[in-house]
């Protein structure tokens, strides 16, 4: 497996949908995307975000897995649900703290992000961090990261109580040592925020 | 006579818009064999790198062309699933005749051909020459162009020769002429990560031009800061250090206004003005009264957003400035981009690294295809069809008397009012959905209706294709080689990856083919693309875009050739206007001075809102290709209606209701998308559909003196709820017009 690891900046992403174009593409789940590209809320900002497989040290999704279906590679690399014993149960789906597996009805079976292992095995990069054109989803060394980006990356996570340490990194600003996702944050309410950013109107609202 | 031979529903039933979703031969896994084959996207002017997938003749995928410098693998959606476009249902394999009540039927290439050579010649015979006209295309290859111009001028002899770059690149083109002597983006796209303030007028980057978000996303993380006009919050501008929800046609009361008080507070390069400039004194004084009240006035914006501008802008080490049909689009689209680079060049900042300047090219040839003579006023090599030295170049190269080469002739719009005037009676398009792409598109619909003989080459039966007598199935990029010329000014190659399915053939055959039936083989005796591009390198030489000392071979070990590139061995040139030496005779730079005029429609109170048209980042230009693609469908299927709540809530609509826009020319029905993310006074509709969907409904054909652009950046419009429409268009798919 290759030094390289994946980083997502989501500030850089644009919503062009590349990814998820490109991970349709996929020699192994070929017409079936597996990446999620959330638009936060069109109303409000321009705002997306891309979801791959965090690829968490500890897969919550496998688990809770009744079946023992989501096995988990020496290198790290949780695997999409094995076709055998996957029995649609969709726990993982309800337990992914980042919304990554989906059940698929057509097949009766949980499908995610499994790293385009067929590439990455081969150290090639993943479909989705070759093709996004704003840098949002890259696959590089720590090296490059460091070399080309302000930020920092980090991989742990705080859901509530919960820690979860990722083999996918996501890029924060300098100060942030670990991703708290409280509550409150999650909550679309417009009140919880303290002003409204992305709101044309209000920066014209000294214009005659 | 080129009247609908059946009504829209029928056509739509036999030649689609249809949508694919699985590629040639189904989704089986990529295999041993498969013939990987490098070459270029065809859809925008960035051309990024990409490898088509080939087995069995049929293009089956792709994969990255991570060793092309320009996109390093990145690819947009459209380039992702571009592939789809091969082995279409809908794709057109033999020649078509048009017949009344049943649509279309295949004929043989030689009845069509003979028919098509018939008509020009009674037409020519009977009205003129100049009576046929042709309209071409920018992504069209440079030796197609080439071959186009040449075809009207030497085959023809019809003045009468435009293309859709009429709708794209001739008001930056223009510009930068004026400016700087030459029509190219000035640096190669490395320089925009070493650039400490990067300006984007009118440039909606993440949709238009993704592959370069990432350069602007380097220059952040450099410490550059990025200043964004646009009348919407795009996903560049969300992230901007500064962004000036600029009123569309106020851009010049922004670059005015920053080069007050630039020039009030020092930041102006006065040793560089005196020694490679001429003019500033003009600017100067005309930009006196643009104080920053009196230029956001003009624009609509905050004043201290101008100021704010004037002092990133101002003192910054190293500068780039990019714009692109934001600014370009209007009835003084070249005095908005006069005024952005005389920005430029009074901050003394380009010609060397991190400093410069480029307009972002939009269709996949836009660069080249404006400088090999396809144009109705230049000739190969960019060059001035009414310059006598230029002319009898040409002519030499040609081996045609001087004389036989005709004028200048009429440009895109005038051209479609000379044919609804009945002033010009045939026309002979390719690459070219006028009836989607330019303004007014009633008119547009009612002008093809007048003609008395049209031939269309086409891959899909476009909904222009529809008004043609003959359609001529031609080629895809992928089914033909050739060069384009990106954004960058980098010539690069397209290789043939199949052959042209059925009995369509290449576009450059069957042009050839027609000028021998009309007499003139001897003088289109080519056996192959790289032929004309033999030709068109001799063409460009000592010509401002001269391409002598670009061969394929070049391009293929260099990735790709900039010009100009005088002689073989020579290493062509990324980076223009290096030590201040420009591309007029003085070696100067020309300031000249803008004032800010109206706009041809502004909002009244019958019409009170301004409309906005543009792109989305999964369609292409008039959609022919991209609306028969299902992932790029599923993407942004239907055309909706973008305002700001507080204009919804005036007019009483909610998101997702249906609207109808309508402004003096023309109406649509479309779905309301209420956002925050864009300015109160102003709607915005994406363009790529056709008939009740098409925002060129209500577009003006008004057009910039110069470069005779339209301005389709703004018009009068005003929007009310509705219901839904039942109409047999509305029925249709949404590929096709229809709406759900």
């Amino acid at each position: 497996m290759s030094e390289r690891a994946f980083y997502i900046d989501y500030s850089r992403c644009i919503g062009c949908q590349s990814c998820v174009q490109a991970c349709a593409e996929c020699d192994t789940h070929r017409g079936v995307s597996l990446i999620h590209l959330e638009t936060i809320q069109r109303r409000e900002s321009v705002q997306t975000a891309p979801q791959v497989c965090m690829h968490c040290e500890d897969p919550i999704c496998a688990r809770v897995c009744p079946a023992d279906a989501i096995k988990k590679t020496p290198d790290g690399v949780v695997q999409s649900s094995l076709k055998p014993r996957c029995i649609g149960c969709s726990n993982c789906v309800l337990a992914c703290p980042f919304g990554v597996p989906r059940y698929q009805v057509e097949i009766d079976q949980m499908m995610k992000c499994d790293y385009c292992y067929d590439r990455t095995s081969v150290d090639k990069k993943p479909m989705c961090a070759t093709v996004c054109p704003s840098g949002a989803l890259t696959f590089a060394t720590a090296e490059e990261i460091q070399r080309s980006r302000r930020g920092i990356a980090i991989n742990s996570w705080k859901f509530g109580n919960e820690v979860v340490k990722t083999k996918v990194f996501v890029i924060v600003p300098r100060e942030v040592e670990r991703v708290n996702v409280d509550l409150v944050q999650i909550s679309p309410t417009p009140s919880a925020l303290s002003e409204d950013p992305y709101d044309v109107a209000l920066m014209l609202e000294s214009v005659e | 006579m080129a009247k609908l031979p059946v009504d829209v529903p029928e056509l739509v039933k036999q030649f689609g818009p249809t949508l694919n979703r699985v590629p040639a031969g189904g989704w089986v896994g990529s295999e041993e064999q498969d013939r990987m084959v490098k070459t270029h996207c065809c859809f925008c002017g960035q051309q990024c790198g990409i490898q088509l997938r080939v087995r069995n003749n049929k293009v089956v995928g792709w994969e990255p062309w991570e060793d092309f410098p320009f996109n390093l693998g990145k690819l947009c959606p459209k380039g992702v699933k571009r592939y789809m476009q091969d082995e279409h249902p809908d794709r057109l394999k033999h020649p078509l005749q048009r017949v009344v009540g049943k649509g279309f039927e295949p004929i043989t290439w030689d009845a069509a051909l003979s028919r098509v050579v018939s008509e020009i010649q009674r037409i020519q015979q009977t009205y003129g020459n100049d009576a046929f006209a042709l309209l071409t295309g920018a992504s069209l290859t440079n030796e197609k162009a080439y071959l186009m111009g040449k075809f009207a001028r030497v085959a023809l002899r019809t003045a009468n020769i435009d293309y859709n770059g009429r709708l794209c690149m001739v008001s930056a083109g223009a510009a930068s002429k004026k400016v700087f002597g030459i029509d190219r983006s000035a640096n190669p796209w490395s320089d925009l990560p070493k650039a400490k303030v990067i300006l984007a007028a009118g440039a909606n980057i993440a949709e238009c031009a993704p592959i370069t978000t990432d350069y602007l996303w380097q220059a952040r993380e450099n410490g550059g800061k990025l200043i964004i006009l646009d009348p919407r919050l795009t996903p560049i501008a969300r992230n901007a250090d500064l962004y000036i929800p600029v009123r569309s046609g106020g851009d010049i009361g922004i670059f005015n206004g920053m080069l007050h008080i630039m020039i009030e507070r020092g930041w102006i390069d006065r040793d560089f003005i005196a020694q490679h400039t001429t003019g500033f004194e003009q600017v100067a004084e005309a930009v006196k009264k643009y104080t920053p009240e009196y230029s956001a006035r003009i624009a609509g914006v905050p004043a201290e957003m101008i100021v704010r501008a004037a002092e990133m802008w101002g003192p910054a080490p190293t500068s780039f400035l990019l714009h692109s049909r934001g600014i370009e689009h209007h009835s003084k689209g070249v005095d908005n981009c006069i005024a952005a680079i005389n920005l430029v060049v009074a901050s003394g900042r380009i010609g060397r690294e991190g400093c410069g300047y480029a307009m972002i090219t939009g269709q996949g040839n836009g660069q080249g295809a404006r400088e090999q003579g396809q144009k109705c006023d230049q000739l190969p090599g960019a060059r001035d069809i009414e310059n006598p030295e230029h002319r009898k170049y040409i002519a030499g190269v040609w081996g045609v008397p001087e004389e036989s080469i005709p004028g200048k002739g009429l440009s895109a719009v005038p051209l479609v009012e000379a044919i609804h005037e009945g002033k010009i009676k045939g026309l002979l398009s390719i690459c070219f959905n006028p009836t989607v792409s330019l303004p007014d598109a009633n008119y547009v619909r009612a002008a093809l209706e007048k003609l008395e003989f049209y031939v269309n080459i086409e891959f899909f039966l476009s909904e222009t294709a529809q008004y043609a007598d003959i359609v001529l199935a031609g080629s895809l990029m992928e089914e033909d080689e050739g060069t384009t010329t990106s954004v960058e000014g980098r010539v690069i190659h397209h290789r043939k990856v199949v052959s042209p399915p059925g009995e369509a053939r290449e576009d450059w055959q069957i042009i050839c083919e027609i000028a021998r039936r009309l007499g003139h083989g001897d003088k289109f005796n080519y056996s192959s693309p790289h032929d004309i591009f033999e030709e068109l390198r001799v063409a460009s030489k000592g010509g401002v875009s001269d391409y002598y000392g670009i061969t394929w071979e070049a391009i293929d070990k260099n990735y790709g050739m900039f010009w100009p590139c005088p002689e073989i061995g020579h290493p062509g040139t990324p980076r223009l206007y290096e030590g201040g030496k420009f591309g007029h005779p003085d070696g100067k730079a020309h300031f000249l001075p803008i004032e800010w005029r109206p706009s041809a429609e502004m909002p009244d109170e019958e019409y009170p809102i301004i409309l906005t048209t543009g792109r989305v980042v999964s369609h292409f230009l008039s959609g022919t290709q991209t609306r028969r693609i299902g992932g790029l469908m599923d993407q942004y299927p239907q055309p909706l209606c973008e305002m700001h709540p507080r204009l919804a809530e005036k007019v009483g609509v909610k998101d997702g209701d249906f609207v109808k826009v309508e402004s003096r020319r023309g109406s649509v029905v479309v779905h309301a998308q209420v956002v925050k993310t864009i300015r109160p006074d102003t709607v915005f509709i994406p363009y790529h559909w056709p008939l009740d969907r098409s925002a060129n409904n209500m577009t003006i054909r008004a057009i910039d003196p110069v470069s005779n652009i339209p301005e389709f950046k703004i018009c009068a419009v005003r929007v009310s709820k509705t219901e839904q429409p039942t109409d047999p268009i509305a029925k249709l798919e949404v590929q096709a017009g229809g709406i759900r």
